[in-house]
């Protein structure tokens, strides 16, 4: 008994670490470049984006996981996209009542979480396998390791092209912004060394 | 003449100017992935560019004659992904029937277009922008998918010369992929500012 209860535990371990890290979502799967792209110029729009997309995730696979039995192969990429349509109306709504300001910066990208396909991948990967508790965790996983990648990612952004984090001053006086880290360029190269960095360091390791 | 004149504009706008890959960012997922061969990627483009076309105006008339009248704003995202699904789900069987190689060559991609953002990203700018004409609606959802060609296929063509040059070890693939999008779309930035 107690042997299978470790078993359990070691399983939902790995499966949060691996959202964390070995399967994480942008640099190891690919998945979600459209939002980590587009609402990286600052810190602030990447973190509530981030955080919605953990909202988006956990509800999603809830729902998928539970539905899971009844799903049908030809309706399920269907299924999946009216589940998170819902839930993503839900914190579009929400977002626009509590923090006007940021909905108004992330615009068009909120309801764009529906076609994020991190979510899809996940409803399809492992929520529509696997029992609730394992697509939960894998939800919290998959959704940490997208927002910190977001916030790294939007980190660098922010610091070349003004001089800020957080709308706080790091940067000493001579420092001259790079205009073009917070246009698209900037956006796709930051990104691009990323991977080649992420590429590198884990090639080392194996 | 007027009228004429403004769609043109608008054409061209979201073809050179508002691209929706290079300066939305939409779309990312099939431009890093099928852009591996001309062909392939000319493919998608045409796919994608009949599935815009199809569903920027089926959501535009669902949003305007039935969803505002009746007040139900609320559920259109539920409606606008409904309608490309289906939309999707259409192009899938005709692929499948009249061009089966293609259908083989695409695999996993060809229902990932119900997944494109660049497709529900252009149905959401075209009710930001609160375009109000359908004919308008029609030549832009048409130019989005023509803009998608083209990036992805300039894309191919630069990634079928990237094979025979020497990338660093760590570089290879994706990351070289999206230093060259970066690149490409501080090219097209070229072209901003030249309509207003």
């Amino acid at each position: 008994m107690t042997k299978n209860s470790d078993t359990t535990a070691s399983i939902y371990k790995e499966t949060l670490l691996a959202g964390l890290w070995r399967e994480n979502p942008v640099f190891r799967l690919l998945l979600g470049m459209c939002p980590t792209l587009a609402v990286t110029a600052a810190v602030k729009p990447a973190l509530t984006m981030g955080l919605s997309v953990i909202f988006v995730l956990v509800c999603s696979n809830i729902v998928v996981s539970l539905m899971r039995n009844l799903l049908k192969p030809h309706l399920r990429i269907l299924m999946f996209t009216l589940t998170i349509s819902t839930f993503v109306t839900i914190a579009d709504l929400f977002l626009r009542a509590f923090q006007p300001v940021m909905s108004e910066t992330l615009g068009p990208y909120v309801p764009l979480i529906i076609v994020n396909c991190i979510i899809i991948c996940r409803a399809e990967a492992c929520a529509s396998k696997n029992n609730l508790v394992v697509s939960i965790i894998d939800a919290i996983g998959m959704g940490v390791g997208f927002t910190l990648t977001l916030c790294v990612l939007a980190s660098i952004r922010e610091l070349l092209s003004t001089g800020m984090i957080f709308e706080a001053k790091v940067m000493p006086d001579w420092f001259v912004p790079w205009a073009a880290m917070s246009m698209p360029v900037g956006a796709f190269i930051t990104l691009g060394l990323l991977l080649g960095l992420v590429n590198r360091l884990t090639k080392g390791k194996s | 003449m007027s009228t004429f004149n403004t769609l043109l504009l608008g054409f061209i706008s979201i073809v050179l100017i508002n691209n929706l890959v290079f300066t939305k960012f939409l779309g990312i997922c099939p431009y890093l992935g099928v852009s591996g061969r001309i062909d392939m990627a000319f493919g998608m483009g045409m796919a994608v560019t009949f599935v815009v076309t199809l569903s920027g105006t089926l959501t535009w008339i669902i949003d305007n004659w039935i969803l505002a009248p009746l007040g139900l704003e609320v559920t259109r995202y539920v409606c606008f992904i409904l309608v490309i699904a289906g939309a999707v789900q259409l192009v899938e069987m005709y692929v499948r029937k009249f061009f089966p190689s293609l259908y083989e060559s695409f695999g996993i991609f060809l229902p990932l277009i119900t997944t494109n953002c660049a497709i529900l990203g252009l149905c959401l700018f075209i009710n930001l922008w609160g375009i109000d004409n359908l004919l308008e609606a029609v030549v832009l959802s048409f130019g989005a998918g023509i803009g998608f060609t083209m990036a992805i296929c300039i894309m191919a063509g630069i990634r079928e010369n990237l094979k025979m040059v020497d990338v660093p070890d760590s570089l290879k693939g994706a990351p070289i992929t999206l230093i060259t999008a970066g690149l490409l779309t501080l090219a097209f930035m070229g072209f901003a500012g030249m309509i207003r």
